[in-house]
């Protein structure tokens, strides 16, 4: 499979937060040729080893969440229509009209129902849609929505992958299914490079709830430095400079409290080095993702953060640069390949 | 049944303060010829079946949501801070107790917005004349609690603290009718503290004991009255509930499903619970260490933290049930 | 003056490096072997003097400051910024402040008030209405003084006054300071003493502290808020300058463990010193990682009343610090005595 078909596979899939075994079985066979061996945690963190040379060698943890936003039915109405509450953090006004799977005792399609406008009262003219006024629509008879359909059944957004101009791909879940390609395209090049690491490649699970995959697979595996892969927010017409970072540029190295410094500088240093596109951006406190859980692990785990930047986040419409992604993996590998054992006892001398 | 929570419930345990309603716990214990060990924060832990096999960590929290005093003024009323979520809106003229009897009265100044968030305009009165009588009773950091007895209503019962002392009763008494003979591995009762500020008891005593189950005994939520503030299917009266999901944690299906099917082969009835706001000690257990498959038995309860919260006896018996059959089924 | 000294350097949450530095001469002026993690936190072992058994004591103080960020360059040259920690907003206009590891100056300016109209005036100035002005001519000039992701931290002359101490980072400068002065003293008993990092950026530092110190028990010295100024009620001020080091019995993080909190009340009255209680419920300490790490640890937190807390400039009062050292060091010896059952 080439890059790209893995992305498609890994978005066109539904995997929502703690239901990503479907995802999860689609990583496990992409990564299985270039990795030593795969075992999946208690929760469900799928864990990829790829021994290092090294004789006594580091332990590095990279991970990338493959969980999506998504949605759970609360309560089943009389009339057969699904009330529901969002598994992570969904913008109401991005659902109405959105096709959805919901996985009750078969896979069920659906609509996310909505009020018509010309129904709206004067008062709720001008206002976003709010969660609580959606529901779930399958047009099945409410008898058979009962024997196939439960309060605790997760819903999934169906959308297909889609081919944008030159490198441009959008699609649903590529937060963060775009940084398992990248771990993906690490593994493989890792390959064809010597390295003295015991590299982790973790596809994390319920990110997107409260990075909670992140923290027990970090306390399992016990890494001596820890990288979390994620997406952050691209440029749009009226962005702010420091809340974006363009497509196309190349992955972004964070600096700030949640990262070690060293580690921003390595990775900065290893772009420059081979000549790999790279972008900056800080964080003034703890980042929203997995980075913000690996640093606080057991003693403290010295963590960096690599993002791709993503256009459009937590919609179904997400929209990336391929080579951004790529350049991501090729970064990550040669990072891997450049730490030693000097290199990560270095990091608890401040 | 009734006469157990009663007793639980009239017991004083606000977060933090937990000696007397663990003393009240103990002592039942120690009626049920069961040993137990209490650890830093003041967890109560009893340890019952063989060792060797899987463990499985049970979990009800024994405190409850309370108040804590902070300034005693020069008129001998008192100021207070919460313990865990207090409903503001329940405060004026209701009456709370302190661990050593004290009883006193909420009450509100009139000059400021009812509306405005933030405890500063409420006050308790413990009928002190100025603040040294007031110091006579009370210090600064002595918790209170709502005073409101149980009432039984033909199969429900109304109280404070049924958050959880329901769940505590539902330890109990599966305690008291399950032999350690029947129990396929070790099962740890634990009596949690410190739920209500923050999971804090449950997140130790899951270090602590490195169980590969985790399993909180909890009340929820229910969408049976007017206008509910959340859309769901939980009743009281309709069985106990199988979480789902909750704020704090995504129960792992393993736990779920094998609570299903247990309830199902013994004719128990229950429910599936979604629960859009709130978490239990589920959510702390679950992330301990490198992860604990883990699940929740919630007690359908209206009014949650009101001095005058609502359970249904039925409910608490099928609870029981459920998780006497589901300690004693060898498919963990 | 230890604490005026603390004060003056720069030590923003992430950017703990030359405040550390600072520290770590001091404890080797003493003789004191400590060592850092891979946060930064500093630790060191203070081995007692006694035979008896080690009480499992920590005691931590942070050493991060809340600050800003540098967030992005305008083609002006001006600097945009983010909040490190919980800034209070109002008191950044007009204040002066230094950037990055070469300590450029800057200024927090404001739109003149002769050229704001009525309603503007009546507005909060919030962050996108402020930036750092460091006198560049624009972006490329800028760019060669300071870069993104510079920290920032308040430039302020730390002054004392009789007995008043005024300065930027007080809290908690004044819990570092109280715990060099306890480390410089003979105990008994052995403890750990660590000074933390990232405590206004979300309790990080002490989280991993108390993971590999794996304490019995800890107690927090940290730099509390003081509202004692005019139109606050009594009961809203949460502590009084000059009415002793305040004792927590519950913040958002922690409910103060009741025989630690017994016992720091049973030293300040033996020793007849003032003391009180912290009347705000809220917010968060080092205590509240420490209290639930590994198996539970039981944790309270003791305080100098400080007025103006994340601000450019706070103000203490140097006998409630003098009182808080004392009590710590009353306490340390009571756990030798007594120990402490938890």
């Amino acid at each position: 499979m080439d890059m790209e078909g893995l992305l498609r596979k890994l978005t066109e899939e539904d995997g929502v937060s703690g239901y990503e075994k479907k995802v999860a079985g689609i990583a496990a066979g992409a990564f299985s040729p270039y990795v030593d061996d795969t075992r999946t945690d208690n929760l469900g963190n799928l864990i990829f080893l790829k021994k290092g040379q090294g004789n006594s060698p580091p332990r590095l943890l990279i991970c990338a969440h493959m969980d999506e936003i998504g949605l759970i039915v609360t309560k089943v109405e009389e009339n057969g229509f699904l009330r529901f509450t969002s598994l992570g953090g969904f913008d109401a006004r991005t659902l109405p009209g959105q096709a959805v799977n919901i996985y009750g005792r078969d896979k069920v399609p659906g609509i996310i129902g909505f009020k018509l406008p010309p129904l709206y009262t004067e008062q709720e003219k001008g206002q976003g849609v709010k969660m609580e006024d959606l529901f779930l629509d399958t047009a099945l008879t409410p008898e058979v929505v009962r024997e196939t359909i439960a309060v605790g059944s997760v819903a999934a957004i169906e959308r297909k992958y889609l081919t944008l101009q030159h490198n441009s791909r959008a699609g649903k879940a590529f937060d963060d299914r775009a940084g398992i390609v990248a771990l993906w395209q690490c593994a493989r090049e890792l390959h064809k490079i010597r390295h003295e690491a015991d590299l982790y490649l973790v596809a994390t699970v319920q990110e997107e709830v409260g990075t909670r995959g992140a923290v027990v697979s970090t306390f399992g595996i016990s890494p001596d430095l820890g990288i979390a892969v994620d997406v952050c927010h691209g440029d749009f017409p009226g962005a702010l400079e420091q809340e974006t970072s363009p497509l196309t540029k190349g992955p972004v190295v964070t600096s700030g409290p949640n990262i070690h410094p060293f580690i921003a500088e390595k990775l900065l240093h290893v772009a420059a080095e081979y000549h790999l596109p790279y972008q900056r951006d800080v964080s003034p406190g703890p980042t929203g993702t997995d980075a913000r859980a690996i640093q606080i692990t057991m003693e403290g785990v010295p963590t960096g953060l690599l993002s791709i930047p993503l256009r459009y986040m937590h919609t179904s419409v997400e929209l990336v640069d391929l080579e951004d992604i790529k350049v991501a993996g090729l970064l990550l590998a040669r990072f891997v390949a450049a730490v030693d054992r000097a290199f990560v006892e270095g990091l608890v001398c401040l | 049944m009734k006469e157990l929570i009663q007793k639980l419930c009239a017991s004083f345990g606000p977060a933090g303060r937990e000696g007397q309603i663990r003393a009240v716990i103990a002592a039942e214990i120690e009626k049920l010829k069961e040993e137990y060990f209490v650890d830093t924060l003041g967890n109560l832990v009893v340890r019952k079946g063989p060792a060797g096999g899987k463990k499985i960590l049970v979990a009800a929290h024994m405190d409850e949501i309370g108040l804590m005093v902070t300034y005693i003024e020069e008129n001998g009323y008192l100021r207070f801070t919460n313990l865990g979520g207090i409903m503001q809106q329940t405060l004026p003229g209701t009456r709370v107790f302190f661990e050593n009897g004290t009883v006193g009265v909420i009450g509100q100044e009139k000059n400021k917005e009812t509306r405005e968030p933030g405890l500063s305009k409420y006050y308790l009165d413990i009928g002190a004349e100025n603040r040294e009588t007031a110091l006579a009773k009370v210090k600064i950091g002595d918790a209170a609690v709502y005073l409101a007895p149980l009432h039984q209503e033909g199969k429900r019962l109304t109280a404070k603290s049924l958050d959880n002392r329901v769940g505590c009763a539902v330890l109990l008494e599966t305690l008291s009718r399950l032999s350690a003979a029947t129990l396929p591995g070790e099962v740890f009762f634990v009596f949690t503290v410190q739920e209500e500020v923050g999971l804090r008891g449950a997140q130790t005593i899951a270090y602590r004991t490195k169980p590969h189950y985790g399993l909180a005994v909890d009340v929820t939520r229910v969408g049976d009255t007017p206008e509910p503030e959340f859309k769901t299917n939980v009743s009281l009266g309709k069985g106990p509930t199988v979480k789902v999901m909750d704020s704090a944690v995504i129960c792992h299906p393993k736990v779920t499903n094998l609570m299903m099917d247990v309830a199902e082969k013994n004719n128990i009835p229950y429910q599936p619970e979604v629960l859009e706001r709130g978490g239990t000690d589920a959510g702390a257990i679950h992330l301990s260490r490198d992860g604990i498959p883990t699940g929740a038995l919630s007690i359908p309860c209206r009014y949650i933290h009101t001095p005058a919260e609502m359970v249904d006896l039925d409910d608490v018996e099928n609870g029981i049930a459920l998780l006497q059959e589901l300690l004693k089924c060898e498919q963990w | 003056m230890l604490i005026k000294e603390l004060s003056a350097i720069p030590g923003v949450s992430g950017d703990e490096t030359r405040i550390r530095n600072f520290i770590r001469e001091k404890l080797a002026a003493r003789g004191l072997k400590n060592y850092t993690d891979a946060l930064g936190n500093l630790y060191v072992s203070k081995e007692g003097r006694g035979k008896g058994e080690d009480p499992g004591l920590m005691l931590c103080a942070h050493m991060d400051e809340v600050g800003l960020m540098v967030s992005s360059i305008e083609k002006s040259g001006h600097l945009r910024f983010y909040k490190v920690g919980g800034v209070y907003e109002p008191a950044l206009i007009s204040k002066p402040v230094k950037i990055g590891p070469d300590d450029v100056y800057g200024v927090i300016g404001a739109k003149a008030i002769h050229l704001q109209k009525a309603e503007e005036r009546k507005k909060a100035l919030g962050p996108e209405n402020l930036y750092i002005d460091i006198g560049a001519k624009n972006k490329d000039d800028a760019e060669k003084a300071v870069k993104i992701g510079d920290y920032v931290s308040f430039y302020s002359e730390a002054s004392c006054y009789k007995n008043l101490v005024r300065g930027k980072a007080l809290d908690n400068r004044a819990g570092c300071a109280a715990l060099l002065e306890i480390l410089q003293r003979d105990f008994p008993c052995s403890f750990t003493a660590v000074f933390t990092v990232q405590e206004e950026v979300g309790i990080r530092g002490a989280r991993v502290a108390a993971y590999r110190v794996n304490p019995r028990m800890a107690l927090v010295l940290e730099t509390t808020i003081a509202a004692d100024t005019p139109g606050i009620k009594e009961y809203e001020q949460s502590t009084v300058l000059g009415d002793g080091p305040a004792f927590t019995v519950k913040d958002d993080s922690v409910i103060a463990h009741p025989r630690l909190l017994e016992r720091l009340i049973q030293v300040a009255e033996k020793q007849q010193r003032p003391y009180q209680f912290r009347r705000y419920g809220g917010s968060f300490t080092d205590a509240g990682a420490v209290t639930t790490s590994r198996g539970g640890v039981a944790a309270g937190v003791i305080s100098t009343p400080c007025r103006y807390i994340h601000s450019p400039l706070s103000m203490l009062n140097q006998k409630d610090w003098h009182h808080l050292v004392e009590i710590v060091d009353g306490f340390i010896r009571s756990i030798d005595e007594k120990g402490l059952e938890v």
